[in-house]
């Protein structure tokens, strides 16, 4: 169906709404309320649910106008997961009850989302994954361990990945729900990174019930729904849109300039070829928006994923090459329980050891190599010798 | 700044025109059989078909010179897919970098029969220049000198020389013309060498640094071609290829080397998308844009290329195969009109990121 709205019926609305609902003295969560009831949070979701069945990109128009005017935001940095990966799948392949309870204070930032897939023996084999999910009259109970959990700690409901039957073959065994954080069974237990912060969880499920009117999508489709929350992942982690030098080769560039006498030849063509690098992948990212304007994420959203972590990598070494003994300087190795991520933040060596992450977050860069390689370039998978049978009987 | 990345339905339907003619016209058969036969300055068959018989040449003459006006975002198209066949005619020569040099001075029967096909012309430069050129004296409407490995001059009806006090034309027949043996013999060089040639002050000399940079731009989509072909072939082979009982492509150590040259192949088309965006909308950023381009094009060519030789194995090192062809137009392009160090020594200035501090 052709949108109805233009960008010019989009201005006079958002006018319409601003001259009712002044930015500076209404609250901000009865603003933001307000807001999304007025279709105006996410333009391309239906009416109703925050959006206005407009064209994906006409969004940067509704959030400019409302940054422009002072209008309090929804925090998207905290509520990354959410807007990201739990609301794209639950717009997808929810039930228009599942639709009108968790959209609304999802995008308000009410209720912060997170999402428990990877497991201690199921990460690059997400498939593999082990938590049991036992059908007991209208509700599921559940058993298993998550990890690697961004804001668990603070969330009210989690995309949760669960087998059904084990005796089915691993992917045709799997369901998908949505789990409320604050059920009885569920254990969340700070997991301390590398960078000294625990930014994750594990999660412990003990006989946590579910009901059945929590399940998204049918029983057994868990795979096919799941794969909605991982392109939309890999779209979130590499495709925001920044100008030029911006993100971590602006962090470069700045040192760069600010330090002429640690200047040599061989720093000077590393930075001018990660400058290169980082500005082709910005305007790649930039190609698959527009491209995202006019449909869903494919497998593009993988390659910008990709190369984001090669380069936050690379540009993060390279600046503690710059900076020598300056920038081994650390702010603190104390355990903190950050909310929002800010990979460009805090000291040099936070950079260099949060990069790290890039790289495995959000599948891994050898899988996201395998799926360009297979769905994009059409290359055969490897032979395989855990599809066809019984998840049970896979070596563990 | 037209910031639209993506490609329309009018360029998508010259796209497969074009391809589709070359596909006829220009296989990679008569391409070989070009190269091996040796001696020729570019196939005129194709050539009348191209700029005469499709009225490509024209693409960025204007109208009133009886061209299309500076379709930037087509002429990119027709440059892509030419590098794609890695064709032998002089379109980014001529229609390209010379047609720019002229427009910006006041020649309109010169454009008129650039346009028309029936004359090409070339940038008397040579190939690998990226900055300013050297001028050849002139005085009493004569020019006098020598450049050295000149692309496509040697077929073409008009030379454009960067003299002393002006952009000069002169008759291709007027200068003595001695041809290279080039890496690449699908684009021809030559020596040039001028005796009291005629010579007609046509542009000033702000028309050479100009047209350098189209030609950086429009270099990269050819490189874009180029890399694209390579990939899809090489897909191809491995997908079919079989030993050790499964097609070589299941290899993960293959796969995954394949899978990081589509996403660089990815971004240098965005890269050069971007750049040919900046030029249709007046180039405002065209210095950098030209310099990115020809860094990325140039580097995801060549790595195409030598990935294609690599990958095809026994086969892709011989004269039967095509990959050679493009292995070699890659790595010359990738020296033509400034190798990627080069534009990141000019980058670096441009977006004030120097070595010495000011």
């Amino acid at each position: 169906m052709a949108s109805l709205i233009t960008e010019a019926s989009l201005r006079s609305r958002i006018s319409e709404f601003l001259a009712a609902h002044d930015p500076a003295s209404a609250g901000r969560l009865a603003f933001l309320r307000a807001r999304f009831d007025a279709g105006l949070a996410w333009v391309h979701f239906p009416e109703g649910l925050g959006g206005l069945g407009a064209g994906r990109a006409l969004q940067p128009v509704v959030d400019e106008a409302f940054a422009a005017a002072g209008a309090p935001d929804n925090r998207p940095g905290r509520i990354g997961i959410g807007l990201g990966m739990a609301a794209p799948t639950v717009l997808a392949h929810g039930t228009p009850e599942q639709r009108a309870r968790w959209l609304r204070p999802l995008w308000t930032g009410e209720e912060v989302w997170c999402q428990l897939f990877s497991e201690p023996g199921a990460g690059s084999d997400l498939a593999g994954l082990g938590t049991r999910a036992r059908r007991d009259g209208d509700d599921w109970v559940l058993d298993g361990q998550k990890v690697w959990t961004s804001m668990a700690h603070v969330a009210r409901w989690a995309i949760l990945l669960a087998r059904h039957d084990p005796s089915l073959p691993k992917h045709a065994g799997l369901t998908y729900f949505v789990l409320d954080m604050t059920a009885p069974g569920v254990e969340v237990r700070p997991l301390r990174q590398l960078t000294g912060e625990a930014e994750f969880n594990e999660v412990y499920l003990t006989g946590v019930r579910i009901p059945d009117e929590h399940r998204l999508g049918e029983v057994g489709e868990g795979w096919k729904v799941a794969q909605t929350t991982l392109m939309n992942e890999r779209v979130s982690i590499g495709g925001g849109a920044l100008p030029r030098e911006g993100g971590m080769i602006g962090v470069l560039a700045k040192a760069w300039r600010d330090n002429p006498a640690r200047r040599t030849p061989g720093l000077h063509d590393t930075v001018m070829r990660l400058w290169v690098r980082a500005e082709a992948a910005r305007l790649t990212g930039l190609r698959v928006r527009q491209q995202l304007a006019a449909g869903a994420p494919g497998p593009d959203g993988s390659a910008v994923k990709l190369s984001f972590a090669t380069l936050n990598q690379q540009i993060s070494a390279a600046e503690l090459d710059l900076l020598g003994d300056e920038g081994l300087r650390r702010d603190s190795w104390a355990m903190g329980r950050p909310e929002e991520v800010d990979f460009t933040g805090r000291d040099p060596g936070y950079r260099y050891l949060r990069a790290k992450g890039n790289s495995i977050e959000g599948g891994t860069s050898e899988v996201l190599r395998n799926i360009i390689a297979e769905r994009v370039l059409g290359l055969p998978a490897e032979p395989r010798v855990d599809t066809r049978v019984p998840w049970k009987d896979l070596p563990r | 700044m037209s910031d639209e990345l993506l490609e329309s339905a009018d360029e998508r339907e010259l796209r497969s025109g074009v391809r589709e003619m070359l596909s006829a016209e220009c296989p990679w058969q008569s391409v070989l059989a070009f190269v091996s036969g040796g001696g020729d300055a570019f196939d005129p068959k194709l050539w009348r078909t191209v700029a005469t018989g499709m009225g490509l040449a024209g693409l960025l003459v204007p109208e009133a010179q009886g061209g299309s006006g500076a379709q930037w975002r087509a002429a990119a198209v027709v440059v892509e897919e030419l590098g794609r066949a890695v064709a032998p005619v002089p379109y980014l020569s001529s229609a390209v970098v010379a047609t720019t040099a002229l427009g910006l001075g006041e020649e309109p029967s010169l454009l008129g029969r650039l346009a028309s096909g029936e004359l090409t012309a070339a940038l008397a430069v040579p190939y690998g220049l990226w900055s300013a050129p050297r001028l050849l004296p002139v005085s009493a409407g004569v020019v006098n000198g020598t450049v050295r490995g000149v692309a496509d001059a040697l077929g073409a009806g008009l030379l454009l020389v960067p003299c002393e006090d002006g952009l000069y034309a002169v008759d291709g027949a007027a200068a003595r013309r001695t041809r290279v043996m080039s890496l690449d013999e699908t684009r021809p060089l030559c020596d040039l060498e001028f005796t009291a040639a005629p010579a007609r002050l046509v542009a000033s000399l702000s028309a050479v640094p100009c047209a350098l940079r189209v030609a950086a731009t429009l270099m990269a989509a050819e490189q874009v071609g180029l890399a694209s072909w390579c990939l899809d072939t090489t897909v191809a082979h491995l997908r079919s290829r079989l030993q050790f009982g499964r097609p070589v492509g299941s290899f993960q150590a293959l796969k995954h080397r394949l899978a990081d040259l589509w996403v660089e192949l990815t971004q240098a088309r965005s890269v050069v998308a971007y750049a040919v965006a900046d030029l249709a909308s007046g180039g405002d950023d065209a210095s950098v844009a030209a310099s990115l381009a020809k860094i990325v094009g140039s580097e995801v060519a060549v790595r195409a290329a030598e990935e294609c030789v690599q990958m095809h194995g026994g086969i892709g090192f011989t004269w039967e195969h095509p990959a050679h062809l493009y292995l070699k137009r890659a790595k010359a392009t990738s020296v033509a009109y400034g190798s990627p160090d080069r534009h990141r020594a000019r980058l670096a200035t441009l977006v004030d990121l120097p070595l010495e501090a000011s």
